[in-house]
């Protein structure tokens, strides 16, 4: 309010205060101010006692008279003086008017939301529900179809490994009897060659040592012969065998 | 003029009653964000009561503030 | 003048007029059929809410494209209160839910926008509507439970001496019901226009003082940007709120006993 007081000598500088649109300018106390701070003035100056209640009268006279200050007071619609002073809200005049479009464009907006727009979105919604759990139990059928199918290989597969073990133990057994008989002809071929073989040996060794009984008789004939004179090689071969025996 | 500066005066201590609805609404939301912390699982169900409390309690403050705005314009 | 003034932001203008009906001979006491400002952005909430919804939905798409989905979504998120506050039986109020949500929403919304108009920041209106979600609760209760609504304000399991203090004091939070519905929306909307507004003028004012004063500005254009974020924020909530008591409500109409 300070700075309007300075400025109310000048008209100049009120009129390019108002013009940046300060706040400040609406306040009382530019009793000879511009048009547009005189105008502006009317709206609160009625209670400010100090600046006088003519100085107010006066300012209104100054805007009838002036036309541009009433093309501004038409852009303002209806309103008059005093109304300009309620605070918008609160303004009980245009309270009919818009209770009027109110109830018009809310009832509007709710037929058109119950009767189109919430129906619709509904049924879209039901209707992806509906196609999901069908969707759902098809997949659901569809799975257990596949685990018939799973089990039934299953078995299939249970079975031929099954049968594919018997053969295998049949086969073995097959394999192992005729392995077994060959084995036994063997063994029996082997026995009998061994029998032979040691029927030789020990006839061989029978014979060495009857060998060895005459080599020793002889021997012992020509050594007795050496020491004490001639023995018969029969009395040598008792000898010997003597010997041998004891 | 005094007139109007008890008004002006008047307004200013209305809105002293906000603060009351500030402290409340804090402490809404205080307490919610503590429950939430020590039982994160429960917090999304109690969201709508959340709202509710502090719809209730800024209302007290708004309550104010119109009274303010009817001391200063109306 | 309008520069800088918070309160002119919520001036009723009348862009023109359709004529006076219920006037007596005098042309006094009838209401006017004014097209105002008012009046253009609650058509304006109303045609875009009814187009968006009615053509988003038009293909109905078992796979919904985007735009759809915006409109299932916010049909889902209001049922889902509905049920979960009212009970399935409240789910014949939903259109009248979803209605409230979507005006006040898109309304509030509208008024984001500098230079229009907040339809919702007119007492009037909130008043309107609170009184209409009161209306709805009261015809519904008394049409559905006779004198049972009444058991609304006799809490079950009281002894007799402390009802005389909490049966007056529940008619006393019932009255106050449409009281804090209507204004806590409307002092929402105004108060935050009205700081935004102060903060923008604020940045105004100090531009003016020269080039200080424009460095200066950049503190308040920062407290703007960051007022309108939570201004949207609030806008989303009051709507939220208002969808949520009225829920809350209704469901005491459903259900009278505590």
């Amino acid at each position: 309010m300070a700075e309007q007081d300075l400025t109310s000598s000048s008209i100049l500088i009120a009129q390019a205060q108002t013009d940046t649109g300060n706040s400040e300018a609406q306040q009382p106390g530019n009793a000879a101010g511009t048009n547009d701070a005189v105008e502006e003035q009317v709206v609160q100056e009625a209670n400010d006692a100090a600046q006088g209640i003519t100085v107010v009268v006066e300012g209104s006279e100054v805007v009838a008279a002036d036309p541009a200050v009433e093309l501004h007071a038409e852009t303002q619609g209806a309103y008059t003086e005093q109304e300009k002073s309620v605070f918008p809200p609160f303004d009980s005049s245009t309270f009919g008017p818009q209770l009027f479009w109110l109830a018009l464009t809310f009832g509007v907006l709710y037929l058109l939301m119950s009767k189109i727009a919430l129906p619709r979105i509904g049924e879209i919604l039901e209707v992806r529900r509906d196609r999901i759990e069908g969707d759902l139990a098809e997949a659901e059928r569809l799975r257990q179809k596949t685990d018939q199918a799973i089990e039934a290989f299953e078995a299939e597969l249970a079975e031929a490994r099954a049968k594919s073990h018997g053969i295998a133990d049949e086969t073995r057994a097959k394999i192992k009897s005729e392995m077994d008989a060959k084995r036994r002809d063997v063994e029996a071929d082997l026995a009998k060659q061994v029998a032979t073989a040691e029927a030789r040996i020990l006839k061989t060794k029978t014979d060495a040592l009857a060998n060895v009984d005459q080599i020793a008789a002889e021997t012992a004939v020509a050594v007795v012969g050496k020491l004490a004179g001639k023995v018969s090689i029969k009395d040598a071969r008792v000898a010997v065998s003597d010997v041998v025996k004891g | 003029m005094e007139a109007d500066a008890a008004r002006l005066i008047g307004a200013g201590i209305a809105t002293i009653g906000m603060g009351g609805a500030g402290v409340g609404v804090g402490i809404i939301f205080g307490n919610y964000l503590a429950a939430a912390i020590r039982n994160p699982a429960a917090a999304a169900s109690q969201f709508s009561n959340l709202i509710f409390g502090f719809a209730v309690t800024e209302a007290l403050g708004i309550f104010s503030l119109v009274i303010a705005f009817m001391i200063l314009f109306a | 003048m309008a520069g800088t003034d918070p309160i002119s932001q919520f001036k009723v203008k009348t862009l023109f007029s359709f004529g006076t009906i219920g006037a007596d001979e005098n042309g006094a006491n009838g209401v006017d059929l004014v097209f105002t400002n008012s009046a253009l952005f609650m058509v304006l909430t109303v045609g875009l809410i009814a187009t968006y919804l009615i053509l988003s939905t038009r293909g109905r798409g078992l796979v919904p494209s985007r735009l759809q989905l915006v409109s299932e979504m916010s049909y889902e998120f209001i049922a889902n209160m509905v049920r979960s506050s009212a009970g399935t039986e409240g789910m014949k109020f939903f259109p009248l839910v979803f209605s409230l949500f979507s005006f006040i929403l898109i309304a509030n919304m509208w008024g984001m926008f500098p230079y229009f108009f907040a339809v919702t920041s007119q007492i009037i209106i909130t008043a309107a509507l609170a009184l209409l979600v009161m209306a709805v609760v009261i015809i519904y209760g008394v049409w559905k439970n006779g004198f049972g609504f009444l058991k609304l304000f006799v809490p079950s399991g009281i002894p007799l001496p402390i009802l005389f203090i909490v049966v007056p004091i529940e008619v006393l939070s019932f009255l106050s019901r449409p009281l804090s519905l209507s204004l806590r929306l409307f002092g929402n909307i105004l108060a935050g226009h009205i700081v935004l507004k102060v903060f923008a003028g604020f940045i105004v004012s100090l531009s003016a003082l020269g080039a200080l004063g424009m460095f200066g500005s950049i503190l308040p254009f920062v407290m703007a940007v960051a007022l309108t974020g939570l201004e949207f924020l609030v806008s989303a909530l009051q709507a939220f709120v208002f969808a949520i008591l009225t829920c809350i409500y209704l469901n005491d109409a459903i259900h009278p006993g505590h």
